[in-house]
């Protein structure tokens, strides 16, 4: 990519320079022996031409909206819109949720997130065993349609976009999102938004479990087949590297582990559904995290936008440009946030969320200061998405596209982590793909690995977390906590009862037979939860057919 | 010297799946030479409970970062001294609230390790605190 007069020149200079720094360090020593990201990649003293020559500027690089869209997905980017500021949320019961949401779009959010209660994600009611002492903690409380009324109310469903973090259960949430839009008015062709349903991350990393990984995957390309014929705006699948992360992984197993997993699902809804690559390409989207380490994680997302783009021209003979676009939604990283000193959150999570807007994400949530204790207060959560907005119109990193493009760093770095990338990407393939690597514990091991690695790192102090093991104060925590009331529960599965009393409960029976039938059929499910959950089946009754007929994975232990 | 190595039982009661904490500590046991079984996720109280017998574990390790500690770890406590097994230590880790930390030892959990725990200290811990049983 440079002439050799000019790397001639580099070399001359840059043993100029290295000889400087021998002295230097002979004299007074380095701060530290070694120098390296906080997933230990390591990283040089300097970066310059040399590092990057081999690159070949229209194939590596180009412009925005040019394949291999390393610079971008689409040529205007943030100059045309902004990404969407979306804050995942959700807590307690419906009413609750539905008020906080009101909250975060008056305060300026664009994009609605759901978090749901753990029974939910699971698959369970309220009144079940399995739930007790669970409900509302971690978010919203949905057992049936009445629920999911309540939290979409006054939510102008043909203007605004949701995203639903729901796995196992993702079919039921996405049948009863259908449902509330057209008892609202709105077709199905006009909603818009995502549900996560990315079952493949659950057995790797954040394990919200049902079914085993073949009807797992098989459930999921129902909802692929679904959205292409009648829901052309909705991301049926959010191929996830957040919880991979967060689960202890290294920036490019997050990258790796995230993109094989989207190659397994278009595998799987080209062979098994007859679909076109290009028929549901467009409508897969992406979610990463977005960590401390302030450049790994920019070169991160823009490797994965090329490695996104190759995988599906090249391995998927993918022919619309718009199936090549790696387009994703980050959140700043959980797990770099920390109980002591919880303030220095605020200042990790803006340096993540500027990353993520450096790397180019489409939309992003940024954590409150507090959620390493609870669900974010109203005030915690208003500085988090004040952050963003402080991005998007105060720092000026929007003048301009991808602005760190050509820096040698930048660059070197984005072609090392997709090297090692495509490495593990291989690895799985010759494993026979990503459910076979699942079954042997490989990506699972590797996480492990990594985050025992990182534990025992911070234990030593090569690792720093401030507040923990650097400029530890003796202090009491001060900032408002928010308690979700034990005594939710029991007005929840109240409610729950008067539904069940209400509804046409031989109806329901039918609904969930003709769901069992489509299951043992292998027919497309989503009609079918569709027509259940207007009816006022629950997010459990429907679980458990599936349970019945896929059977229940438990998760092996393996560390 | 005792003549067994410590038993240790780490386990995810209720369903919350966040468990790189646990398989971190059950790592950290393990090289610190105890025996470790790990239940994963998505343990009842009375499976937890069932195992620790079953396995004739000295120790059990409850993780839960979900909220629902204050319900789930004496539920474990409780079935293990229904059942006899009251000499079998439960110490517990997660996201708990300061306030929560009194109930939690009132109603037997012998020790509480939260964020920022260097993972010596655990290991520590429980050689310093428990004997095999017989």
């Amino acid at each position: 990519m440079f002439t050799k007069e000019l790397l001639d020149q580099s070399s001359q200079l840059r043993k100029k320079w290295e000889d400087e720094v021998k002295k230097i360090v002979a004299k007074q020593g380095d701060l530290k022996e070694r120098w390296s990201t906080v997933s230990d990649l390591e990283i040089n003293r300097i970066y310059g031409p040399e590092d990057i020559k081999d690159m070949n500027f229209a194939e590596d690089i180009g412009y925005p909206g040019q394949y291999p869209y390393l610079r971008g997905c689409q040529p205007t980017m943030y100059r045309g819109r902004y990404w969407t500021f979306r804050m995942f949320s959700g807590m307690a019961d419906a009413q609750t949720t539905n008020k906080r949401w009101h909250y975060l779009l008056t305060t300026g959010q664009t994009g609605l997130s759901t978090a749901f209660d753990f029974p939910t994600l699971m698959g369970y009611d309220t009144d079940d065993a399995h739930a007790r002492g669970e409900c509302g903690k971690v978010g919203v409380a949905i057992d049936t349609l009445d629920d999911f009324l309540t939290l979409v109310d006054g939510i102008p469903m043909d203007k605004i976009s949701t995203s639903m973090t729901i796995n196992p259960p993702a079919t039921i949430l996405w049948a009863m999102y259908c449902a509330a839009a057209e008892i609202k008015g709105v077709p199905l062709t006009r909603i818009g938004g995502t549900i996560q349903n990315d079952m493949l991350k659950e057995f790797i990393a954040q394990k919200t479990l049902m079914c085993p990984p073949e009807p797992s995957v098989k459930l999921i390309s129902d909802t692929v087949e679904f959205g292409t014929k009648y829901v052309p705006r909705w991301n049926t699948i959010s191929i996830s590297g957040y919880h991979i992360r967060e689960a202890g992984s290294t920036a490019v197993q997050e990258l790796a582990f995230t993109l094989r997993d989207g190659m397994e699902y278009v595998e799987d809804a080209i062979k098994r559904k007859g679909l076109h690559v290009d028929e549901f390409g467009p409508r897969l989207s992406f979610f990463f995290n977005s960590h401390i380490d302030f450049f790994e994680e920019i070169a991160k997302m823009r490797a994965a936008r090329r490695i996104w783009a190759k995988a599906m021209r090249e391995r998927y003979n993918s022919q619309d440009p718009r199936s090549w676009w790696m387009r994703f939604h980050t959140q700043t990283a959980g797990c770099s946030l920390t109980a002591q000193q919880p303030y220095n959150n605020v200042v990790r999570t803006a340096t993540e969320a500027l990353a993520a807007v450096l790397g180019g994400t489409q939309s992003l949530h940024t954590n409150s200061l507090d959620e390493v204790l609870c669900l974010p207060s109203d005030h915690a959560v208003q500085i988090a998405l004040r952050t963003q907005q402080i991005i998007a119109d105060e720092t000026g990193v929007v003048n301009t596209i991808d602005p760190l493009a050509g820096s040698y760093f930048i660059e070197a770095l984005t072609n090392e982590m997709e090297e090692q990338a495509w490495d593990y990407i291989h690895k799985i393939d010759e494993m026979g793909g990503m459910v076979e690597a699942i079954n042997k514990s490989f990506p699972q091991l590797e996480i492990t690995d990594a985050a025992y690695k990182y534990q025992q790192q911070v234990d030593a102090g090569e690792k720093i977390m401030i507040g923990v093991n650097k400029y530890v104060m003796d202090e009491e925590i001060d900032i408002p906590l928010v308690e979700i009331d034990d005594e939710l529960e029991k007005i929840q599965i109240e409610r729950l009862n008067a539904v069940k009393r209400k509804r046409d409960n031989k109806k329901v029976k039918e609904c969930l037979q003709d769901i069992k039938a489509a299951c043992e059929k292998g027919d497309n499910v989503m009609p079918f939860c569709i027509e259940a959950v207007k009816n006022y089946a629950s997010v459990q009754e429907i679980c458990d057919i599936y349970r019945e007929v896929y059977g229940e994975y438990r998760d092996p232990g393996v560390y | 010297m005792a003549d067994r190595r410590i038993r240790i039982m780490i386990a995810k009661p209720g369903l919350d799946g966040h468990d790189r904490g646990a398989r971190v500590v059950a790592r950290t046991f393990r090289d610190a030479g105890m025996e470790v079984i790990y239940t994963g996720c998505h343990q009842t109280p009375e499976q937890i409970a069932a195992a620790a017998i079953q396995e004739d574990v000295d120790v059990v390790g409850l993780s839960c970062m979900s909220g629902a500690h204050n319900y789930l770890y004496p539920a474990v406590v409780n079935l293990l001294r229904d059942q006899g097994a009251d000499d079998i230590t439960v110490i517990g880790g997660g996201i708990i609230p300061e306030r929560d930390k009194e109930g939690l030892k009132a109603a037997g959990i012998k020790a509480l390790f939260t964020p920022g725990e260097p993972l010596d200290s655990l290991s520590e811990w429980v050689f310093k605190n428990i004997t095999p049983r017989e």
